[in-house]
């Protein structure tokens, strides 16, 4: 028996009405999805997230995740790699797949015309990937080619450098692609293992948008993910955060430094959340201009771009920003920088900046749920997050609902200048270590 | 597989084959051309002015001179406060941006379809009425140059590309970057800027693309209203570039860097590009580049060099067919560990002999046919990239009709076909030959 269950979401931003009609399905056997049915364009987009990532590979095994991943379509069922990528090309589908520290997805697209054919070569490489051992040296060497630029890459180095400070010991504080040590030794059991541990039923997050209708995905659920093992993924260690403030540089011969910064952040389910979100907007957020964009490049064209983000992982939270500036001023811009940061914990937003981007906020929140791929990415990573399908019509009168004092109580709360730790990679003048 | 490893070197574009979708094409009195293409899925529109202007139109030593004035273009005007534009977008819920090629400066903004008329009215108010001052030129180009320093000069890649295509134009300003050599941007001003926006921001000089929630009719009666009353510009002229002697030296480029993590060999030819009313000569080398380096584990220079001898881990060949004047065809490889740019040099040339004489796999030719035809229908649910083929076609020398021919003529072309413009295109004296290495590799 299989349950539909219908929410049409109308989203209202001024006059702007996008009617999203999702429903919630619940297949034969149990496994549950969200779909938007789309028929005008023949294919169907379809977003499958795990919860569990790379932060579950076991600390001598970093990598394994990140190199199982990309092992997938190399080889699956009786097909090896060249003859799945033919049969995939044949089929005109497309299956993108990756992890991060927190979960494996995968992203699919597949023509109306041979869908049963697509999804059945898809199950191939989620339920029986071969990890063939020429396969497996063949991705060895490009997992390892990417680590070697990454570590000539500033941006790459300050991000790891940061994390390293920040989380120790904890996976979040290595790269999720694993080192040159830890790549070089996984074996094929450790490759197994990492899939036997992440593709898991209990952890599964379901969405498909376009030519598909409610009552076909049911079946498709089962055929496709229903032989998953029923476990559900390994909690991810749980980690207290004590990021340390200062300043590092990491001397590299680049004639523009990259400066990552950044300190603790507020998790994606606090109540304050929302109040968060729209003051890291105004401090460096896209889309309006933001306070540190302003200052520091449209004022003193100091940068080409500034940003800040608030990142929500599993098991920590944090705020960081990042900006490129020539060796000889990335020392302005870092004074810039903890200027604002003080200014915004010490006096708050104005009326009129709050305002401001409330009305940007929820007026593009409507324009995101453009395109099939697109929508399918949103409404998988909603389910992961535990949001019900009730967010998309209340998501934007709690944005609304954040109020002045709410939100400067929270900047004085969440901003904290002496906690910034910045780590700079480059050949800076005039910046001291701290 | 690794898509990852294209970052390494991003001489591609995207496919431009070409969707369906009801279109329609109208010029206003003054010479703009407007594109109209409609999508009802969501009320969404997207607005873009293209001006058929890029580096390769820049005065010669004030390389880089087309990008600044882009970003310039946010600043004052008779009508916006500088940064108004942005601010009334971000209002209304939208985003914008714009970009700037070596054929093509384009800008557009995407928002709730019902506030297109108030996006045209800035963009009309901006196209004759920008009013700049010094001091907008002071921290705008210092803005831009720590681009090309973000860009460029912190990316030994980007620095080794620029290379290639200084080597490969004897005489085309192709061989200039967008970005504008240092040297040069360092010295961009005031009356520079005025003088490109003056000579090419007309309405004679731009087209308009609308793309989704909206009507022909409704979009011509605000077309007239916003750009149709400005005036057009006599000093606006056809492209006229320098063009290319016949080569006749193959050249090299031996590129070193201490942050090279890992070395590249690449290959750069001459290639005609698509032209009006004739275009199977690019869809022919579309299929030969795809056939040569689309896909790691199925093309040819996957399978000789990352499956049999497994001396690349990386293999590809690029060819971008939309160009108003020339283009160019690649083909890229990463030695595996061991292996040595003359040795991956010599192995990609005999991967290709080898291909001319053996032909071409008919069902690989067949699967990357019916590929470019699912193109068709994914590409249609994205109406701003449907917005980009116009743009760029229409700035580039083509026309409607040839952006709707194109998917017919990519299914047309024949095996054959493909193999004759590969004779034509490997000739050794139209090429450039790059070694990217760390300075302590041997360059033989």
């Amino acid at each position: 028996m299989m349950r539909i269950l219908a929410i049409g979401a109308l989203l209202w931003a001024g006059a702007v009405q996008a009617d999203i009609s999702v429903k919630t399905v619940t297949s034969p056997g149990g496994l549950s999805a969200w779909v938007l049915e789309e028929p005008a364009i023949p294919f169907t987009a379809l977003n499958i997230m795990f919860s569990g990532g790379a932060a579950l590979d076991p600390p001598d095994k970093r990598g394994a995740a990140f190199m199982m991943t990309g092992l997938l379509d190399e080889g699956a069922g009786d097909l090896d790699s060249q003859a799945f990528a033919a049969a995939k090309e044949a089929l005109s589908a497309s299956f993108s797949f990756d992890v991060s520290d927190d979960t494996l997805s995968i992203s699919v697209r597949v023509l109306t015309e041979n869908r049963a054919e697509a999804l059945a070569l898809l199950k191939t490489a989620l339920m029986e990937p071969r990890f063939d051992p020429d396969a497996v040296e063949r991705v060895r060497q490009q997992v390892l080619s990417i680590l070697a630029s990454n570590a000539q890459d500033p941006t790459d180095i300050a991000q790891r450098v940061w994390a390293e400070q920040a989380f120790g010991d904890h996976a979040y504080g290595t790269a999720y692609q694993g080192t040159e040590s830890s790549i070089a030794e996984l074996t094929r059991a450790d490759l197994l293992a990492a899939h036997q541990n992440l593709l898991v039923r209990d952890t599964l997050s379901v969405s498909a948008v376009g030519d598909i209708t409610a009552e076909d995905l049911g079946p498709i659920l089962d055929d496709l993910l229903g032989e998953l093992p029923a476990g559900s993924a390994l909690e991810t260690a749980p980690l207290e955060l004590d990021i340390p403030a200062g300043l590092t540089v990491v001397d590299i011969p680049t004639p523009q430094s990259v400066a990552i910064f950044g300190h603790s952040g507020i998790d994606r389910a606090h109540p304050d959340y929302f109040a968060a979100f729209i003051l890291n907007t105004i401090l460096g957020g896209r889309g309006i201009e933001s306070r540190l964009t302003a200052e520091v490049r449209e004022k003193r064209g100091l940068t080409y771009g500034i940003s800040t983000v608030l990142i929500s992982k599993d098991q920590a939270d944090v705020m960081l920003g990042q900006v490129a500036s020539a060796n000889d001023r990335i020392g302005a811009a870092i004074e810039v920088i903890r200027d604002e940061w003080s200014k915004l914990a010490r006096d708050g937003v104005t009326a009129d900046e709050l305002h401001a981007a409330q009305t940007y906020l929820t007026g593009a929140y409507p324009l995101r749920f453009d395109g099939n791929s697109q929508i399918a990415r949103i409404l998988v990573g909603m389910q992961r997050q535990g949001l019900g399908l009730d967010y998309i019509n209340t998501r934007n009168a709690r944005i609304n609902a954040v109020t002045l004092p709410e939100i400067n109580r929270v900047a004085a709360q969440l901003l904290k200048p002496e906690a910034l730790n910045f780590v700079v990679v480059g050949q800076p003048t005039g910046l001291t270590e701290e | 597989m690794f898509n990852r490893l294209l970052a390494i070197l991003c001489l591609c574009l995207p496919l431009e084959a070409l969707a369906r979708g009801k279109t329609t094409y109208f010029m206003l009195g003054n010479g703009m051309q407007v594109v109209v293409i409609e999508d009802h899925r969501a009320p969404v529109v997207v607005h873009m002015v293209w001006y058929k202007v890029g580096a390769a139109d820049e005065p010669p030593g004030k390389s880089g001179i087309a990008h600044f004035l882009e970003h310039l273009m946010f600043k004052k005007t008779a009508n916006l406060e500088a940064g108004e534009l942005a601010d009334t977008v971000a209002a209304n819920g939208g985003s914008h941006n714009a970009f700037t090629n070596l054929d093509y400066t384009g800008y557009y903004q995407r928002v709730a379809a019902d506030r297109l008329e108030l996006m045209m009215q800035m963009e009309a108010d901006r196209m004759t009425g920008l009013q700049l001052s010094p001091d907008d030129i002071a921290v705008e180009r210092d803005v831009v140059i720590e681009e090309r320093n973000q860009r460029t000069e912190s990316a030994p890649t980007s620095l080794f590309s620029e290379h290639l295509q200084a080597a490969l134009f004897l005489n085309h300003p192709y061989g200039v970057p967008v970005v504008g050599w240092m040297h040069e941007l360092q010295a961009l001003n005031y009356d520079d800027a005025m003088a490109f926006y003056k000579q090419h921001y007309a309405p004679n000089n731009a087209i308009l693309v609308v793309a989704g929630d909206v009507t022909p009719a409704g979009v011509k009666t605000l077309a007239e209203q916003y750009y149709g009353v400005l005036p057009a510009n006599p000093a606006v002229t056809p492209r006229a570039r320098r063009q290319e002697p016949p080569h006749r030296a193959a050249r090299r480029v031996i590129f070193r860097d201490e942050r090279v993590a890992q070395p590249l060999f690449a290959r750069e030819y001459l290639a005609p590009e698509r032209n009006s009313g004739d275009q199977r000569t690019a869809a022919a080398l579309v299929y030969l580049a795809e056939i040569l380096g689309g896909s790691g584990a199925t093309s040819v220079l996957g399978q000789a060099l990352q499956y049999d001898t497994q001396q690349a881990i990386y293999t590809s060949a690029q060819y971008k067919p939309t160009a108003l004047d020339l283009s160019t065809f690649s083909l890229v490889a990463v030695p595996a560990p061991g292996v040595d740019l003359q040795q991956i040099e010599d192995a990609v040339e005999a991967t290709i002999a080898n291909f001319m004489t053996q032909g071409i796999d008919r069902e690989l030719f067949e699967r990357i046919k019916s590929q470019f035809r699912a193109n068709e229908i994914y590409a249609m649910d994205n109406v701003s990239g449907i917005a980009e083929r116009y743009g760029a076609a229409l700035t580039q020398g083509l026309t409607v009709a040839d952006v709707q021919a194109w998917p017919q003529i990519l299914q047309e072309v024949t095996p054959e076909e493909v193999m004759a413009l590969a004779e034509r295109l490997f000739d050794e004296r139209a090429s450039v030959t790059g070694w990217m290495m760390g300075p302590k590799e041997e360059a033989q």
